[in-house]
């Protein structure tokens, strides 16, 4: 929809900007003077070593962690997160790399984490009662969705899942409550190609949806694919933004790995 | 059969078990009956406790014929139990959260003498020295919490402390004097009420008309009443409400619960602050016990609350375990310790048997858990 008028103002203020984010944890420097922007509607991918500092780029925007300094927009507005959960409430989904789930709670309960349901009767009002059918019904349905598992039962323990399932637990999460941004740290790093291709699936049908997406991954035919923008980060900092069709994989990872100069100031 | 075969020719060869894509044919293959066995108490393991209660039911009525299986015994096991019941839930609560509170008894007598030093010593009305001293027990609890949250403490350490400063407290308000029943009974007879008896049969012929003879026998009184209530209603929050995912989750794995939008301080604040108010309940179920007020109370609730907890399936290491648990942990101490009593053992087996009981308990959760790894 939005895809036919391009040239929107609005559409020139990336969803999510962060300008010189600094975070240091001892000697290591994890960020240093790192810049990021995410336009409205697009699918971004981060790629970068490891070590590179991409993880930390992503919870430094996502408040779980506080960067050292440096500043973060979200649609223009100034925003400073104390915790995930004030960038959750303005919308900003995120599947962290380790998942952030709760081993010992079912599927469902995870699910609905810190954002539980709870009964609309008068039960439900006086005695905080959660209404449990409705999250378990919410739950299966999200997941069957998202097509990524088959689970028997929706009240399992996570911790009974294997790391794939649990990949897609936290995927299909994100999927079905981020309303402004998505962000994916690693999402297919345990899945299989079957699994992997429902992923990026995913992502698509969200962009669908009009959000834009982050995405970071290791796997540069997925990004190539799936790409609007390639963001390359580098020893703690973004060295280059490049646009998928001017550039090849090699060229990619070159630049990534330092054997290449990263492309000066491309309009991607 | 052929599942087994195939997972042991991949050992053979040295290969990891698990590949990318090829999880699930992993958890075929290694299921002896010992696995499943686990896999079986890691989904149930309030049935290990369940089971051990039974046994010790059974070898008892054995070793003392005619004396343990009586109704009359059974009444005076719960009897004996209520209060290491009450605190227990308190202490589930916070190890669910991979904390320990060490000053669950002190809180319980500070919170006594409170109720029974203000109303009967300082003639308070009992309408208000009563939630004074849930107040007390309250604050106790809210205290630690802020501590252990807010100084990044080990709760160990913060529990000790204030075992220590709330002792101080209690000697400090109680005067180190004990208040006498007939004086309760006096003033604040009310306080006394939890030690008031009640004959299921009697109750039940004289409401209802019913002669339900299998009653006969049973004396139980409004303490137990009061720790079914309690355990209840602590087995709803933590089920049934947000805050009880919560306590489980902060236990479980805190940095992945804050990274899913718990504010796992404020969890724990609540926790420790709803066990100070359930200890300061127990304070009640305990001044009916006695029928007075004494300071020096309860010496050994601290250590038998955490071994209920501990014997009732709950882990140590947090996130997994269940109030239901901790009551039959309870039981099975005052079984154990009833039992081997009437089978004419000395005390200090009973300190023995428990403390078998622990240590067995400890290890069982310790392999349960290496499913999840
Ligand atoms: N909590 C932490 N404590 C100490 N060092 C950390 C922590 N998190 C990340 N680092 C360090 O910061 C650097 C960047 O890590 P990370 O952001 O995870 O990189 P990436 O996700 O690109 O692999 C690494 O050198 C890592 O060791
Ligand atoms: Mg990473």
């Amino acid at each position: 929809m939005s895809a036919a008028t391009p040239i929107e103002p609005a559409a020139l203020v990336p969803a999510l900007k962060a300008r010189a984010l600094n975070k240091r944890y001892g000697r290591v420097v994890a960020l240093d003077n790192a810049d990021f922007d995410l336009m409205p509607n697009e699918i971004l991918a981060v790629i970068g070593d490891n070590g590179a500092g991409k993880s930390t780029l992503i919870k430094a925007l996502t408040g779980a962690v506080s960067p050292d300094h440096g500043e973060i927009w979200l649609n223009g507005q100034p925003v400073s997160f104390k915790s995930p959960i004030e960038a959750r409430n303005l919308g900003i989904e995120t599947v962290y790399q380790n998942l952030a789930l709760s081993p010992a709670l079912s599927i469902a309960d995870n699910m609905f984490l810190g954002r539980e349901k709870r009964r609309e009767d008068l039960i439900g009002r006086m005695f905080r009662t959660l209404d449990k059918p409705y999250m378990q019904k919410v739950a299966r349905q999200k997941l069957t969705e998202l097509g990524l598992l088959t689970i028997q039962n929706i009240n399992q323990p996570v911790e009974t899942l294997s790391g794939g399932q649990r990949q897609g637990v936290a995927v299909a999460r994100a999927a079905a409550f981020g309303s402004r941004v998505v962000i994916m740290d690693e999402p297919t790093a345990a899945l299989g190609v079957k699994e992997s291709r429902k992923v990026l699936e995913t992502i698509l049908r969200l962009k669908e949806r009009g959000l834009p997406i982050v995405l970071i991954s290791h796997n540069m035919p997925h990004v190539f694919e799936v790409a609007d923008r390639i963001h390359i980060h580098r020893l703690g900092k973004r060295i280059a933004v490049i646009n998928p069709k001017n550039h090849t994989m090699s060229d990619a990872v070159a630049i990534m790995t330092g054997a290449m100069a990263p492309p000066l100031d491309e309009a991607a | 059969m052929s599942d087994n075969a195939t997972g042991s020719a991949a050992a053979e060869r040295g290969l990891p078990p698990s590949e990318p894509g090829g999880v699930a044919s992993f958890e075929e293959a290694d299921r002896g009956p010992i696995r499943r066995m686990q896999e079986f108490l890691h989904r149930f393991p309030t049935s290990i406790p369940f089971i051990v209660l039974l046994i010790g039911v059974v070898i008892f009525s054995f070793a003392a014929p005619g004396k343990f299986l009586a109704p009359f015994n059974f009444s005076l096991i719960l009897q004996q139990v209520t209060i290491i019941a009450i605190l227990g839930v308190a202490q589930t609560l916070v190890i669910l959260t991979a904390g320990i509170d060490l000053s669950v008894g002190v809180i319980m007598i500070l919170a006594s003498v409170v109720m029974g030093r203000t109303a009967v010593v300082y003639g308070v009305p009992v309408e208000i020295a009563f939630p004074l001293g849930l107040l007390a027990g309250l604050a106790c609890g809210f205290v630690n919490g802020v501590i252990v949250t807010k100084l990044r403490l080990p709760p160990f350490i913060v529990t000790l402390g204030t075992w220590s400063i709330f002792g101080a407290l209690n000697v400090w308000y109680s005067k180190s004097e004990t208040i006498r029943q007939a004086d309760v009974q006096e003033t604040a007879p009310f306080l006394q009420w939890t030690g008031t008896i009640i004959k299921p049969y009697d109750f039940f012929s004289n409401t209802l008309g019913l002669d339900l003879g299998f009653l006969k026998g049973w004396v139980l009184n409004y303490g137990s009443v009061v720790m079914l209530i309690v355990a209840a209603v602590i087995w709803y929050v933590l089920n049934k409400t947000a805050f009880g995912r919560h306590v489980y989750a902060s236990g479980d794995d805190p940095d992945a619960a804050r990274l899913a939008g718990i504010n796992t301080d404020r969890t724990l604040i609540g926790v420790y602050a709803l066990a100070g108010f359930i200890c300061a309940i127990a304070a009640w179920v305990l001044i009916g016990r006695i029928g007075g007020v004494s300071p020096q109370a309860g010496q050994t609730a601290n250590l038998d609350s955490i071994t209920a907890v501990v014997i009732g399936g709950t882990s140590l290491f947090g996130g997994r375990g269940s109030i239901v648990g901790t009551l039959v942990g309870a039981l099975i101490v005052g079984v154990f310790r009833n039992g081997l009593a009437l089978s004419g053992l000395e005390l200090l087996w009973q300190d023995f048997a428990v403390g078998v009981l622990i240590i067995v308990a400890v290890t069982i959760d310790q392999w349960i858990r290496k499913i999840s790894s």
